[in-house]
């Protein structure tokens, strides 16, 4: 039996152990906030925290998050009013918007270390979250406006 | 600014108002309403046409939300905002009270729904726009007539029906009922609003309806369907387009943890237009077991008639037909012997590749069929041609077929095709259950309706003083029409029409040929379709021949343009397809062309001093009967890798509603240019695609995106008809490219991907 926290809740699991976090989270518990895009760590879609650090979910198996806290885009913040997100409003950030899930994880776990970081270090930390309709710039500029209020 | 969250506002209580009582559709062509608009468009002449009707598309609760039916598909252009935007600011509704609904696929009810093409604000402006002013006086009468005082005394504004006289005030919800009794007026005494009164359309300062939603993980795409019961699936499709199953054997499947069923899905003779692939299905209680399972399965297939489909000799096929006289599509003066006078004849060649859409989301949905009744939910851009294939899959009527359409996670025309809904409708058939079929990223890759690989090949005659008198280009490509019809192999008029027959320059003799090319698996269009070889191929021939005559590009560029005059094209052009608008409203203009050079040439300073290791290209393309020129900045360091400083953009789309949205699809049309411009390509080998994920089949990440992106549009008054937003951006953008890498290097690119070619350089 795997225990796990996800969202400040108590979770089990007693199925196969090497079933991708992702799989668990969006069709086991139904929080289906957290998007797949390719499965093998490449695109950043299926981001969420582990222990508040950003991880893939695709590519992190259950038994690798026994006894972890997990968060997800429906946790980060109770009123979705976290800076990341509120700077994504600002910027309207999205196109079809399947990716944002994943951005804004990593945006936020980015922050969290680095709370000023540079245009470089932005581009650098989001250049693991592919997003097809190219809202690249917004993006940036969302990460920026959260660090700096500007 | 952008959060238009309206959670303070009650949702409870039943709706009511106007969408109550059964509407009467109202499926009249936009054409004959001479009166309200300035031009006339293709709406009439697709499925279904529009409807102006607001009781179908507006709905009042006594709370005064107002509803407002989305009909088109939100795949990220911003049509879910932007139509019910357009009601909204005529009917004079606060956004802030507005809450948009999405409607199932119903075209009788609706109009058409078909999103693609970049046609929903060039068709649908005008519908929307009567609608909103429809209920506006309808609300206005229903004032009037609580108050007994005469119509023209009474004012709609701000959510609220004003007595001018006495100031006495009703607000939309009070309205409802009284509004919706009232005769829905004629839409030839429609008064719509002075463009100078607009709230919301051409501002732009509104946000996406679902941002709140997107940025909490609430959003519903597809993928996030869940049905009490629901199984999910993932299937085995044939390796090779055309193949099928032999034989199978499931049992190490079935012993994989969460596995519950193993089945054979039919498939259909290739072409089967958007009929399933067939294969073997692994139905689970979960994504992940489904997945598993299935890398359990042992499958042995026979691989069909495309089983030697391979790109690299393919290539030579397309470029040796390029080589030869093909069916002439268009022929102006005499080519021939305009060439053999020529001076200087300049021979350009390029290839473009197979693409794969790989939509973020990849094809997904969910079905549930019981009791001779079909429902599905769907990230699907063609809802009602879903709906008639899903009917006729299972041998059932329409009516009882329901498609509900999700938000897309993405679609550039792969959504279009709905063969993995079919799936997913068989499947819940087979197991008697809801089932979500997931399509993995590398049954994306593997199956895509891949975008067409071509051969251009251009010769342009030049005089002695270096004018351009002859030209003559030959595209070869497999044909969409090839997934509808077994051996089709020339372009249709809808693709001819993207860049070849209609091009715009203004030179003696021109002739355009087709020669044909055999198709080895499903093509499909893909955003922008055959504009991407067309507007590389001709945008990089006049760099080149700037090049040859040591002209400047964009010089070059207006010289071949000409002035500005309505383009004839001639009268050798077959079924000219312009879009599939009216010449009359949307004729090639080569004014508006010359005006968009002119003006990104202004605003991104073309002819600025770069430094050393960096240089400038521009391409202008007329697409979706708008117009794009773009100005790349590229900087290419010792190792042959890219940068990109700055990109400026001028985009003259006729009249505009949302800029704001206009501007996203532009910016990101720039970034999925680089994409295919760097990355782009689906080979094929042993019929089978080799390409598997984001690992080989790359995207453009945001550390390689322009530091800046500009975009300039064109202003236009309400006259100039709307033309389209979401495809036009991405054409110019790699020709622009290329030639910046040349200013840069010296190197010229004819053939796509860029790859590994700046290494050599
Ligand atoms: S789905 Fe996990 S990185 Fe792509
Ligand atoms: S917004 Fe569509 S993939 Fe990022």
């Amino acid at each position: 039996m795997i225990t796990l926290v996800v969202n400040g809740r108590e979770q089990h699991w007693d199925g196969d152990p090497s079933l991708p976090l992702l799989w668990f989270i969006r069709d086991e518990m139904g929080l289906t906030g957290t998007k797949f895009g390719c499965g093998h760590g490449f695109c950043g879609s299926c981001t969420v925290h582990l222990e508040g650090i950003a991880v893939r979910s695709c590519s992190t198996t259950l038994a690798e998050a026994a006894g972890k806290r997990i968060t997800t885009i429906e946790g980060l913040d109770p009123a979705g009013n976290h800076p990341v997100q509120k700077a994504w409003r600002e910027v309207n950030v999205p196109q079809c918007g399947y990716c944002q899930s994943g951005q804004i994880m990593q945006a936020s776990s980015l922050i969290a270390r680095n709370p000023h970081p540079s245009h470089e270090e932005i581009r650098e930390a989001m250049a693991g979250n592919i997003c097809r309709c190219g809202c690249y710039q917004r993006i940036e500029t969302a990460v920026h406006l959260a660090t700096t209020g500007a | 600014m952008f959060d238009n969250r309206i959670e303070n506002v009650s949702r409870r209580g039943v709706l009511r108002g106007l969408g109550v009582t059964a509407g009467l559709v109202l499926a009249v062509p936009v054409m004959s309403r001479r009166g309200m608009a300035a031009y006339s468009t293709g709406a009439d002449k697709m499925p279904h046409g529009t409807v102006n009707d607001p009781k179908v598309f507006v709905s009042i609760a006594p709370d005064g939300v107002v509803t407002i039916i989305a009909a088109r598909s939100e795949m990220g252009t911003g049509v879910r905002t932007s139509l019910p935007m357009i009601v909204a600011d005529e009917m004079e509704a606060n956004w802030e009270m507005v809450k948009v609904q999405q409607a199932p696929g119903d075209e009788v009810k609706y109009g058409n729904q078909d999103t693609d093409g970049s046609r929903s604000t060039r068709h649908f402006l005008i519908p929307m726009r009567q609608i909103g002013a429809s209920a506006r006086t309808m609300l206005e009468a229903a004032a009037a007539k609580r108050w007994n005082v005469p119509v023209s005394e009474v004012k709609a504004a701000h959510h609220e029906v004003i007595h001018v006289g006495s100031g006495q005030k009703l607000g939309y919800g009070d309205l409802a009922d009284d509004a919706a009794a009232q005769p829905v007026p004629d839409v030839a005494t429609l008064r719509l609003k002075d463009p100078k009164d607009f709230r919301y359309m051409g501002k732009g300062q509104i946000g996406i309806v679902d941002l709140h939603d997107i940025t909490t993980g609430r959003a519903m795409y597809g993928i996030d369907t869940r049905l009490p019961g629901m199984k999910y699936a993932v299937i085995a499709r044939p390796p090779v387009t055309g193949g099928k199953v032999v034989s199978f054997d499931p049992s190490d499947a079935l012993k994989v943890s969460g596995v519950e069923q193993v089945i054979q899905v039919q498939g259909w003779p290739w072409p089967s237009k958007f009929q399933p692939l067939g294969g073997v299905a692994v139905i689970a209680r979960n994504t992940g077991a489904a997945i598993k399972g299935r890398d359990a399965l042992k499958i042995v297939w026979d691989d069909g008639p495309n089983a030697s489909y391979d790109s690299v000799a393919y290539r030579k096929e397309l470029e040796d037909a390029s080589r030869k006289p093909g069916e002439v599509v268009r022929n102006n003066g005499d080519v021939d012997s305009a060439m053999k006078s020529a001076a200087k004849v300049i021979v350009g060649e390029y290839y473009l590749p197979h693409l794969a859409h790989a939509s973020m989301e990849t094809p997904v949905a969910t079905a549930q069929v019981a009791d001779g009744k079909a429902e599905v939910w769907a990230p699907v851009q063609s809802p009602q041609g879903t709906r008639d294939d899903i009917a006729k899959t299972l041998g059932i009527s329409p009516e009882n077929v329901t498609v509900n359409v999700t938000l897309l996670g993405g679609g550039f025309g792969r959504k279009s095709k709905c063969d993995f809904v079919l799936e997913a409708v068989l499947l819940s058939k087979a197991v008697g259950a809801p089932v979500k079929v997931q399509w993995t990223r590398e049954d994306d890759i593997h199956n895509d309706f891949v975008h067409t690989v071509s051969a251009e090949r251009i010769e342009a005659g030049l005089d002695k003083s270096g004018k351009v008198i002859a030209w003559r280009h030959r595209s070869v490509a497999p044909t969409i029409m090839s997934t509808f019809a077994a051996g089709a192999k020339h372009q249709a008029p809808f693709e001819l029409g993207m860049g070849l027959v209609d091009l715009p320059f203004d030179i003696p003799n021109i002739r355009c040929e087709n020669p044909e090319a055999a198709a080895y698996t499903r093509i499909g269009w893909f955003r922008s379709v055959s504009n991407i070889p067309r507007a590389f191929a001709v945008q990089t021939m006049v760099a080149e021949i700037a090049h040859a005559t040591g002209r400047d590009q964009k010089e070059m560029l207006l010289e071949l343009i000409g002035p500005a005059r309505i383009v004839d094209i001639g009268p050798t052009v077959k079924d000219f397809w312009d879009y599939g608008e009216p010449v009359g409203s949307y004729p090639i203009d080569a004014g508006r062309l010359r005006r968009v050079v002119e003006l990104v040439a202004e605003r991104g300073q073309w002819g600025r001093q770069v430094p050393k290791g960096h240089g400038l290209g521009i391409a202008v393309h007329r697409s979706f009967v708008s117009y794009i020129a773009t100005i790349v900045e590229v900087a290419v360091d010792g190792k042959g890798k890219l940068t990109i400083p700055r990109v400026d953009t001028a985009i003259d789309c006729g009249t505009f509603v949302n800029p704001e949205r206009i501007q996203s699809q532009v910016e990101g049309a720039a970034i999925m240019g680089l994409s295919l411009a760097k990355y782009g390509e689906i080979t094929f080998k042993n019929g089978r695609v080799v390409q598997k994920n984001f690992d080989d089949f790359k995207l453009a990440r945001i550390d390689e995106g322009p530091m800046v992106t500009n975009i300039h549009i064109m202003p236009n008054g309400p006259d100039v008809p709307p033309s389209g937003a979401g495809e036009p951006g991405l054409p110019p953008f790699a020709p622009a490219l290329c030639n910046a890498i040349f200013a840069a290097t010296g190197k010229r690119i004819r053939s796509l991907p860029i790859g590994k070619q700046l290494q050599s350089a």
